[in-house]
């Protein structure tokens, strides 16, 4: 255990890391239920990425993710109520229950989606940070991807502009080995994406995923060279899915025992065990951890159950802004 | 007869496809190892291995791209974009290239490129997973569009597509992938002009194509309950339209619903009301109606989205208007 990590911290990183785990079992459970529907992608295996690298950024800084967003949202700081509420496609959902597991948003907490096209955030966090240079404020735009969003267009379009015009974006992806059923290496000729940076003049760096405190040491270090202005930063966490694509996925493509081999990098189990031998942490510790968050989600569903449906005179509200009190007419 | 789900019904024409031309191969997101999103090409890797079953990177341009290409260069592609949606990645090919090719260089060049894609709503999948832009690519000049609805037409429109020496779209209802039906073997090969009279009917004409056929015939169920004799006509290729199926059936019902899953504004839908509006004109009894979707995002929550959608309600509904107006 690296001396300079202070109990608390750890703890918490522990903690959080559980939340978003014991969250998605829950909405698995939910989804077999029936009160979660459409598309459910589980970020179960990954919780190392989004827990270690979001207390790197102030409440100012801007997010993007994709629709495997649930644990960015939660560790980002939206209350487990409103994003259980928004995967029923309640009223008090963290987007009124419009968008469902793939589009959360948190205008409050600048977490701008929940973009399910492949890459389609790339160009949008490159925005978002022009904005702010151009404001002069010293704010920083992280955009998280998949190893599979590597392959559109929109990366390379958007590291070069990004690097181009200097701007603050730190590009994080999420490298999972997986496009859905695509092996990295069946839809990548260079399979070191941190490389890919280099052409395009971008300082890049690959971290083990599965280890909570490594994310976090590399993402603090790139979030300083961004915020000093010095362009655009890219991590690439080496991590793996340890559930199905999504709901409807029957895995063909992989091996039960190459699952089962990464599951022996659980990111959870691994950190609980090294603050166990470091005596940061007692089962005491661990149960009252569990016992507090089987709380926070059996809240969150009775918050989600009891939240309204959305109206339906509301269906046409907000495809633009209500202007004069009047919404403009959608027709049908 | 025989029952198959539509899944089937694709996946047979594929494999007929691959096996009747070694130039036919398929391409797409997810074809091979995955099995194919909506498993239409499950266990194909194995059977026809990688070289003519080939996995693509997310590069949903550079595919379709490449089956340009590949077309151009003697070879019988077939794209599977995963959806619609996605297809929006690639319309700079579509459109630029593959729709303008033949015309612009003066008749050189031919792209016998099929592309397949999963179309619509209705799963509650939200927003950016939900469009129906059918009526968009109608709107090319240079490409074919097709809108299987049928079993029959999901077999049978691939093997058909794949005769024609232009690019071909088509786009199959993901919410008819489980559903069964008779496959009509009498009826191959299956043509790529007419539209079809899917249930005959006397006081109005329900015209419609892809997903909403099924809404449209339950609709005319429905109607029929109430004495009111729905003819379903079935557009099947939206470019080019069969018009003279669509007048022919308003001149005998003298009314028409025109009924797209598209938004209303600028649908595929408006194009077949002008149409009729230009040719069939003094026929009408009453002004032609349209049953398309609200124009919003298609919202998640199941109440919003059926409300957002065409319904058999909303047309036998708006057929009692139109009937009483
Ligand atoms: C442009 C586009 N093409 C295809 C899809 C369908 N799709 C959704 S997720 C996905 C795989 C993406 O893999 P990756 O970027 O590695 O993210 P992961 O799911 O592994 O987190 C695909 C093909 C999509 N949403 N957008
Ligand atoms: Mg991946």
């Amino acid at each position: 255990m690296d001396a300079v990590v202070d109990r608390d911290h750890a703890l918490d990183l522990l903690r959080q890391m559980l939340r978003i785990r014991r969250f998605e079992e829950k909405c698995a459970e939910l989804y077999s239920g029936g009160k979660i529907r459409g598309f459910l992608h589980l970020y179960i295996g990954e919780e190392a990425v989004a827990v270690g690298a979001m207390p790197c950024f102030t409440s100012e800084d801007a997010i993007v993710g994709t629709y495997r967003e649930h644990g960015h949202a939660l560790i980002r700081g939206t209350p487990m109520g409103p994003l259980m509420a928004e995967l029923y496609g309640k009223a008090n959902g963290c987007a009124r229950g419009r968008g469902g597991s793939m589009h959360f948003f948190d205008a409050t907490r600048r977490f701008y989606g929940g973009l399910a096209i492949v890459g389609g955030g790339l160009p949008v966090a490159v925005g978002l940070a022009l904005a702010d240079n151009m404001q002069q404020r010293r704010r920083v735009t992280a955009c998280f991807f998949g190893d599979g969003a590597v392959a559109e267009g929109e990366f390379h379009e958007s590291l070069n502009l990004a690097a181009l015009w200097k701007l603050p974006v730190l590009f994080l992806c999420e490298n999972n080995l997986y496009a859905m059923g695509t092996a990295l290496g069946r839809h990548q000729s260079q399979t070191d994406i941190a490389r890919k940076a280099d052409a395009y003049a971008v300082p890049a760096e690959a971290v083990n995923g599965m280890d909570v405190l490594e994310v976090e040491a590399a993402t603090r270090k790139a979030v300083d060279f961004v915020r000093t202005g010095h362009g655009p930063y890219l991590l690439e966490y080496r991590t793996y899915r340890f559930r199905a694509h999504s709901m409807y996925d029957a895995e063909l493509y992989r091996t039960k025992d190459e699952v089962a081999q990464w599951k022996q990098r659980d990111p959870i189990a691994l950190f609980h065990q090294q603050l166990r031998t470091e005596g940061y942490v007692t089962d005491a510790d661990l149960d009252n951890m569990e016992t507090a968050i089987a709380a926070e989600i059996a809240e969150a569903v009775s918050f989600a159950e009891m939240s309204p449906w959305e109206p339906m005179e509301d269906l046409t509200k907000d495809v633009y802004t209500a202007k004069n009190g009047f919404h403009r007419s959608a027709q049908s | 007869m025989t029952k198959i789900t539509y899944r089937e019904a694709v996946r047979a024409g594929l494999r007929e496809a691959l096996q009747g031309d070694p130039r036919v191969f398929l391409m797409g997101e997810d074809v091979g190892k995955y099995g194919g999103t909506y498993a239409c090409s499950k266990g194909f890797l194995e059977e026809f291995g990688p070289e003519r079953i080939r996995d693509t990177p997310l590069s949903e341009s550079t595919f379709v791209g490449a089956g340009i290409g590949a077309a151009l260069g003697g070879m019988k592609p077939i794209v599977e974009v995963m959806t619609v949606n996605f297809s929006l990645l690639a319309l700079d090919q579509i459109v630029n290239n593959a729709a303008t090719i033949r015309h612009m260089s003066g008749g050189q060049f031919s792209i016998p490129l099929v592309v397949r894609m999963a179309t619509g709503a209705g799963r509650q999948v939200a927003a950016q997973h939900s469009h129906s832009l059918e009526g968009w690519y109608a709107h090319i000049p240079g490409i074919t569009v097709l809108a299987p609805a049928t079993v029959t037409d999901a077999r049978g429109m691939l093997l058909a597509a794949l005769q024609e020496p232009d690019p071909v779209f088509i786009f199959e209802h993901a919410y008819l992938y489980p559903l069964e039906g008779e496959l009509d073997e009498s009826a191959l090969p299956v043509d790529l002009i007419h539209a079809a009279i899917r249930r005959a009917g006397s006081d109005i004409s329900l015209i419609t194509f892809g997903g909403s056929l099924w809404k449209a015939l339950e609709a005319a169920d429905q109607l029929a309950h109430e004495g009111i004799s729905a003819e379903v006509v079935d557009l099947r290729i939206l470019r080019p339209l069969d018009i003279s199926t669509v007048w022919a059936s308003v001149r005998k019902t003298h009314r028409a619903v025109v009924i797209d899953e598209g938004w209303r504004t600028g649908s595929f839908a408006a194009e077949v009301s002008a149409q009729i509006m230009e040719g069939a004109f003094f026929d009408l009894d009453s002004p032609v109606a349209r049953v398309c979707s609200v124009e919003v995002p298609i919202p998640y929550p199941k109440h919003l989205e059926d409300a957002a959608l065409p319904q058999p309600e909303k047309i036998a509904l708006t057929v009692r208007n139109v009937l009483g107006g």
